[in-house]
């Protein structure tokens, strides 16, 4: 059984703002039976354009339920350009959190809140339309709906995706182009951070950078030959670690150190980065 | 709160007969019954009466049963075991709707380059004897089809599908976990080779299996370095389990009319109750060739989690096919091979009895379920 939260639960058996606005300001439809879960959600504007009431109908597990109770619940009140604003991790963060395999249903709420948004700016349909290219035909989620997870979520695996959207989770057929999507951007990521180091980067900011590049570009190289790494401090532009495991003992390890755990530090942090080793 | 257990194709509950007739075998009768001395020879008696009690349940030869940890063992040993001992040519003949311990096993070696066929089922659940015929046809092969499905309860013609394939000259294995103890098996009567067993569906405990093989079948042994089973697989033998799966096929014999007269009346009470006071649901799966204790419904317009949560709330145990309770995105493969329409797969719940339910537990359910269905409607959009 799944480790819904308490405010999960609460919202699943007593769901706040259940139903259809008449004469509402904004409608959005997303999702199917076929699907598994669909969430219609309609809103109300008062005079000074703020959202006086929301309402929902939905069909689907207890976290879409709950999900579809929270965003009814975040939004009223809030201004357009406030609502607009709201991410799925809101509505997770709302619930106190989702278990990662049903992220999917906190991203269905954003996912109306931005059509019903969609369709009072524009008087445009009030159901969700595909644009663009379909990368997963069994759930029908485009190129850009997969960026955006990966992108809101800083997302880096294919189940993640799934978790997060759906795409992939049916024949699997399209697991290679959402990892295809998933690298893309991770290097335009990477390039945007590059480009940024140069200007101010706080120190916080720096040693988590470095804390992240250890985590993803060097501890699992040396971890598959028995060896680790630590950071034991930064002092500027020093970086201090220090070796375990086989790397301890390693003959070669002064050549790991400028080849490969400077290198990658000069690449993705900063090039002024220099590396030593921790003086016992 | 009451508490009603209606998920009894997924386990059972001990029989209190079976536990009594285990505890010897932990603290007093715990000796190897392979050794010389006496330790060993008291409790080997036992070993050889719990293997005539398994194969008096599907009137087979003690000879025939050897025991396994665990249904998917069973499955695994019969597939792949048989497998390794076949000609070179030999192919997979399997159906779509089987339990991942199969479906795993023949997936796997059609990876490896054996031929897999996959025969396909009806909207009822029921298999295509002719499409098995033209399967066969196309050169020798291992066949492996459940007796009962585990997720409908649609109980497939084994005697014919037994007289086919053995016409053909193939081997036939069958995942019997979810008939055994339910319905009447005669291996005598079902030309079948081998048929898989699992403890914990028929009130022993979890871990412990078994899989029948009929004398003279080619069967490579999977589990390598020791003579215990005949040499079919090796490891000391889980005494006290194997004596609870004794007893507990000795119950099953004794009980197998009250399974399907006073069980199967229950479970038809809680179906046509439920059909009536629910609106736009549907029974999932062949409602005439079915296990006595399988009710499978779909409940149109709302999604099984929800269900089963609300249910849960009230003491009651169910299970469903729905995308969300399985941990993938898509509906029970069971329920997609039998094309059952996405508006209802999602909304599909499985009541499965046994006889420690009582008529009380139906009412219960009875009472409670229209109001849960009223209440996941009023909130669907579909509705």
């Amino acid at each position: 059984m799944w480790e819904y939260t308490d405010k999960v639960l609460d919202h699943f058996k007593n769901p706040r703002n259940v139903g259809a606005i008449e004469n509402p300001d904004g409608v959005g439809e997303v999702g199917s039976l076929a699907c598994g879960d669909a969430l219609k959600l309609t809103f109300k504007l008062d005079k000074d354009e703020r959202i006086s009431d929301a309402k929902f109908q939905t069909f689907g597990c207890a976290s879409a339920i709950a999900s579809s109770s929270a965003i009814t619940e975040i939004i009223k009140g809030m201004t357009i350009d406030e609502a607009a604003a709201v991410t799925n991790q809101d509505i997770a963060d709302f619930l106190g959190g989702l278990p990662e395999q049903k992220m999917h249903c906190s991203v269905m709420g954003r996912e109306a809140l931005e059509v019903a948004i969609a369709n009072y700016r524009t008087g445009e349909t009030s159901k969700k339309i595909l644009e663009g290219k379909v990368v997963c035909t069994c759930f029908g989620v485009t190129e850009e709906e997969i960026e955006k997870v990966v992108r809101e979520g800083t997302l880096t695996t294919v189940e993640q995706v799934t978790n997060y959207c759906k795409a992939g989770g049916g024949c699997g057929g399209c697991k290679r182009d959402i990892e295809a999507i998933i690298e893309r951007l991770r290097k335009e990521r990477e390039a945007a951070s590059r480009k940024k180091m140069p200007r101010k980067m706080s120190n916080l900011e720096k040693i988590r950078l470095i804390e992240e590049t250890m985590e993803r570009e060097i501890r699992p190289a040396l971890q598959r030959d028995g060896g680790d790494l630590e950071l034991v401090d930064v002092v500027g532009d020093r970086v201090i670690i220090s070796f375990r495991g086989m790397c301890a003992q390693c003959k070669v390890a002064p050549f790991t150190m400028k080849d490969v755990v400077e290198a990658k530090l000069k690449e993705f942090v900063s090039e002024s980065i220099s590396v030593e080793e921790e003086k016992v | 709160m009451k508490n009603v257990y209606l998920d009894n194709n997924a386990t059972t509950p001990v029989a209190p007969e079976v536990t009594e007739a285990m505890l010897p075998f932990f603290n007093e009768l715990w000796g190897n019954p392979s050794s010389m001395h006496h330790f060993g020879g008291q409790v080997k008696k036992h070993l050889d009466e719990a293997r005539e009690q398994v194969a008096a349940l599907i009137n087979a030869e003690p000879s025939e049963i050897v025991f396994t940890g665990c249904g998917s063992e069973s499955d695994n040993m019969a597939i792949r075991g048989s497998m390794d001992a076949a000609d070179e040519d030999t192919g997979l003949i399997t159906t779509r709707v089987e339990h991942p311990a199969v479906l795993g096993p023949c997936r796997m070696l059609r990876e490896q380059g054996v031929r897999l066929i996959e025969l396909g089922v009806d909207s009822a659940g029921q298999l295509d004897l002719a499409e098995l015929r033209r399967a066969l046809a196309e050169g020798p092969a291992i066949v492996s089809i459940m007796w009962a499905n585990n997720e409908t309860g649609v109980v497939f013609p084994m005697e014919e599908i037994a007289g086919t394939v053995k016409e053909a000259g193939c081997v036939l294995h069958t995942d019997a976990i979810q008939a055994v103890g339910k319905i009447p098996i005669n291996v005598k009567k079902t030309p079948l080779d081998m048929l898989s067993m699992a403890g914990h569906k028929l009130h022993a405990p979890k871990g412990i299996g078994s899989l029948y093989v009929r004398k003279g079948t080619k069967l490579e042994t999977f589990l390598i370095g020791g003579h215990q089973e005949n040499g079919r697989r090796a490891g000391t033998e889980n005494v006290p389990y194997i004596v609870g799966l004794g007893k507990a096929c000795e119950l099953a014999r004794e009980k197998m009319s009250e399974e399907i007269t006073r069980v199967g009346a229950m479970r038809d009470k809680l179906e046509i109750g439920l059909l009536e006071s629910c609106p736009d649901t549907i029974v999932n799966g062949d409602r005439k060739n079915r296990l006595p204790n399988t009710a499978n419904i779909s409940f149109q317009y709302i999604e099984g989690e929800s269900i089963l949560f609300h249910l849960s709330d009230l003491g009651i145990a169910a299970s469903s096919g729905s995308a969300c309770t399985s941990g993938s995105l898509e509906p029970s493969h069971v329920i997609r091979a039998m094309g059952v329409p996405f508006t209802s797969a999602h909304g599909s719940i499985r009541f499965s009895l046994s006889r420690y339910n009582t008529e009380e537990d139906v009412d219960h359910v009875l009472q409670h379920m229209p109001a849960i269905v009223t209440k996941l409607r009023s909130i669907s959009p579909f509705c």
